[in-house]
């Protein structure tokens, strides 16, 4: 027990450093805040409906049941997900592997140590998210306080379980293929299987449920609540604890299976591990070698930037060449498809359309404020690809900083590497938003104008916040927009988009007024005034953003 | 050809370089040694222009790194001892991508990279990505990269770590022929044969003050130590000795060690070592031995 202890230490020790070291009172204050919110509003949302079915006879606990076992079902997948892929870091490609297998520590011992991390690593974050729902469930149930520890009680297996699954799944895998090789592999496998739930699940049009015909008979619909869904998965026993508590008859044989099954799966898992983790961690020091056709790229892209200068030829050629070599950035791609895809769809299955008359008011109000969600979505991805270019480079400062690089031509190059994808991708998105929703010339040409400004802005803004809060340490790109500084980003982004928005509702009140009294409309100094504003805010932004980033860069020391 | 002039380095309080002042002209190989944490690679990565300096003045040349950084970072060439380079470039690519931040392309670039890549035996990997190299093939590439543009001075933070035995003997035969042809070498190193074979002077740091400065023979004479070694130097220099007269004893220990198990082998005619490894250590004095 004493060599558990030993494993685990260090990982303590240093969490609890890196807690106290980056504690400042608005930091703290800030994630604290944007937690608080985050809480409180899936405790609103889900308070409201359960009151509602608690209102209901006879179907109400039904569909409180049904509910929660839809949640921890969607936790168990999640999880299962996140697990393979946090084991085969923690398992296979950690850093202090080798001083763990080298030394006498009992294998069981590391086994167990590698799993708790694992599965704090991939948990957190539901376990976060589980907090207000059984917070609403224990309320609106009038539960007691005992009911607290008894959810903590009965979710840990909730965790557990995946944890050991996920990580026999990678041990096996891992056996098959070089690690390597498996994060790649398993990078495309998650990301396209989240991008096509999503995209399935927004496609059957779930709202339709909702609507009162599409319910055949009450009867089918009760028998259908009272199934179970899925009776020999664990978020089935976990409900059946949960309601049995809150709703009765309480039975204990729903947490005695949920809890063997954990300590089954655990032994199983262990003694898999004794058998093929040896040769899985093997396999897993086989370096991924591959040649590459550098020349396709330099014939490509080569002459394509011959116009700039060498060095921000070079640097943009291999921003670009990273970029697609590295299947943990591009497969992120396949998600920025998939938001497209569901945000156009999504206006597409506006029912604007399915009436005789559609109000012009509405249209253009709703046209207007797609520019607002528009920016959201740039913003997001602003935050996947653009606010970790300056972090990535960390390693490599020394060589950047050595040479006579200027350091505004690796702003410069980073900043138009990140922009112009961006820029193709909200011009999209707007004219053919535009086009779905059959807007004005005036609100197209507004739309079209203002996101363009925008676009400049969220970019400079997204380098400037990475400088400001680089991630110099981490090896996976896709943690860096997670952090304070990626939180804080997004916050300043909203704030942008709402003052826009605020500026510009000004003109286009001006242009729905004169519309609805059939005036012509004029071209006065109040609109001129505000499409200035706008335009000086969002090119403001983007000089500011860009002086600050590159102020702070060079006050870099490695 | 560089040139330091009360190069100062604080953290906070704490000094990691205390007013240096150090001249290397060209056609010299610099030696610049010290203890763990002396401030030799604060020192270099000041002059490579990674690190700011507190107070002071660094020349390259005719230019002041800090007055004209891109002039003064033309000339000089910087190995740093951690080599973090693009883990999805490969070998070529990374050359040129280096030669493209100091301006240049073309065909030229593309001969001297082969030529680099020829010389430090990199050929067969030119195109596979630099994630699966070894430790010191990174090293040698990134040495390789120190070179392409060619450069006036060098400055080298531990230029052996990780390289084999022909690695080594190419650097030293490289930053030789480097020096002959007019260049300058300032290279940091705990390898004190290597510094003391190559080195044409040396400057030994400690607790960020350069102690000693000088040939060989000039640190014999500053510290009047007759025809000691480098090494010898270095300790006598570095507050080193007690850890000297440390090992001193310990080899005489167990020297002293193998006798009496060899005289008690012999006695009880069973094998030195089964015995030895039995028996319980001695804690003699250095007077008893």
């Amino acid at each position: 027990m004493r060599s558990l202890t030993l494993v685990l230490m260090p990982k303590w020790r240093t969490a609890r450093v890196r807690f106290r070291q980056g504690q400042s009172p608005g930091k703290a204050l800030t994630i604290g805040g944007v937690g608080a919110v985050f809480w409180l509003a899936v405790f609103g949302v889900l308070y409201r409906v359960l009151s509602y079915f608690r209102g209901v006879e006879e179907i109400g606990p039904l569909l409180a049941a049904k509910l929660l076992g839809l949640a921890l079902l969607a936790f168990l997948s999640i999880l299962l997900l996140s697990n393979v892929i946090t084991a085969l870091s923690s398992f296979y490609l950690a850093k202090d592997l080798d001083l763990l297998v080298s030394s006498p520590a009992d294998w069981l011992h590391i086994y167990l140590a590698k799993l708790g991390e694992t599965m704090v690593h991939s948990s957190w974050m539901v376990a976060l998210m589980a907090v207000p729902i059984f917070a609403a469930y224990g309320v609106i149930y009038d539960s007691g306080w005992l009911f607290g520890p008894f959810a903590v009680l009965v979710f840990l297996p909730i965790l557990l379980i995946p944890a050991v699954l996920g990580s026999a799944f990678t041990l096996i895998l891992v056996n098959v293929f070089p690690a390597r090789r498996t994060r790649d592999l398993l990078s495309i496998i998650a990301i396209a299987a989240a991008g096509g739930v999503v995209l399935l699940f927004r496609i059957i049009r779930p709202e339709r449920l909702a609507r009162p015909e599409g319910f055949q008979s009450l009867l089918d619909f009760i028998t259908l609540l009272r199934a179970p869904t899925s009776p020999l998965l664990p978020s089935e026993w976990a409900t059946d604890a949960v309601m049995g508590w809150l709703v009765g008859p309480f039975d204990w044989l729903p947490l005695l299976l949920l809890w063997s099954s954990a300590a089954a799966t655990v032994v199983l898992g262990a003694a898999l591990h004794f058998r093929l983790y040896p040769s899985g961690f093997t396999k897993a020091q086989e370096g991924a070698e591959r040649f590459v056709k550098g020349w396709v790229w330099q014939a490509i892209l080569g002459p394509l930037f011959r116009p700039l200068s060498v060095s921000k030829r070079e640097f943009v050629i291999k921003d670009l060449k990273l970029f697609f070599r590295d299947t943990t950035q591009w497969s992120q791609l396949i998600l920025l498809a998939v938001l497209v895809v569901i945000y156009l769809f999504n206006i597409r299955a506006l029912p604007l359309f399915t009436g005789e008359q559609v109000p012009f008011n509405l249209v253009t109000v709703i046209s207007f404020l797609n520019l607002g969600l528009a920016g959201f979505v740039l913003a997001s991805i602003a935050a996947r690809f653009v606010f970790p270019a300056i972090s990535l480079e960390g390693r490599q400062m020394w060589l950047l900083r050595s040479s006579p690089l200027d350091l505004r031509a690796l702003l410069w190059s980073k900043y138009w590497v990140g922009t112009v994808p961006l820029l193709g991708l909200a011009l999209i998105i707007t004219v053919f938003t535009n086009v779905i929703l059959k807007a004005t010339p005036f609100i197209m040409a507004v739309g079209v104008g203002t996101i363009f400004l925008l676009t400049l802005a969220i970019s400079a803004m997204a380098l400037g916040f990475g400088a400001l809060y680089p991630q110099f340490e981490t090896e996976n790109a896709a943690q860096i927009p997670t952090s304070f500084g990626g939180l804080v980003f997004m916050m300043s982004t909203v704030a942008l988009l709402a003052l826009v928005i605020m500026i510009e509702a000004v003109p286009v009140y001006g242009y729905l007024h004169a519309n609805y009294l059939h005036q012509p409309f004029r071209v006065d100094g109040v609109m001129i005034g505000s499409f200035a504003a706008v335009a000086a805010i969002c090119l403001g932004l983007t000089v500011v953003s860009l002086k600050v980033g590159l102020k702070r860069m060079e006050g870099f020391e490695f | 050809m560089i040139r330091l002039e009360r190069l100062t380095k604080t953290y906070g309080k704490f000094v990691a370089v205390n007013a240096v002042d150090l001249h290397v002209p060209p056609g010299e190989l610099f030696g610049f040694l010290g203890p763990n944490g002396a401030g030799k690679t604060t020192t270099l990565r000041m002059i490579a222009g990674i690190l700011r300096p507190t107070a002071g003045r660094i020349w390259l040349g005719g230019d002041d790194l800090l007055v004209d950084p891109m002039s003064a970072k033309r000339r000089l060439g910087f190995i740093p001892d951690r080599p973090f380079v693009y883990e999805k470039l490969t070998g070529a690519e990374f050359l040129r991508f280096v030669a493209g931040l100091y301006g240049q392309d073309g065909a030229v670039v593309e001969r001297r990279i082969d030529e680099l890549l020829e010389l430090f035996e990199l050929s067969v990997w030119k195109h596979e990505l630099v994630e699966s190299y070894s430790h010191g093939m990174r090293q040698k590439l990134i040495i390789s990269s120190a070179l392409i543009h060619r450069p006036e001075c060098i400055v080298v933070d531990e230029p052996m770590v990780g390289l084999d035995p022909r690695g080594a003997r190419l650097l030293k035969d490289i930053f030789r022929a480097f020096v002959e042809r007019g260049g300058t070498v300032l290279m940091s190193t705990h390898t004190l044969e290597v510094a003391q074979a190559m080195c044409d002077r040396i400057a030994i740091i400690q607790e960020g003050s350069i102690v000693a400065r000088g040939t060989i023979d000039e640190l014999r004479q500053q510290t009047t130590a007759g025809d000691a070694s480098l090494e010898e130097l270095f300790l006598k220099l570095t507050g080193g000795e007690a850890i000297q007269e440390l090992a001193a004893i310990l080899s005489e220990e167990a020297g002293l060690r193998g006798q009496k198990s060899e005289t008690r082998s012999q006695e009880s005619g069973i094998g030195g070592r089964a015995a030895g490894s039995g028996a319980p250590k001695p804690r003699g004095k250095r007077a008893d031995s």
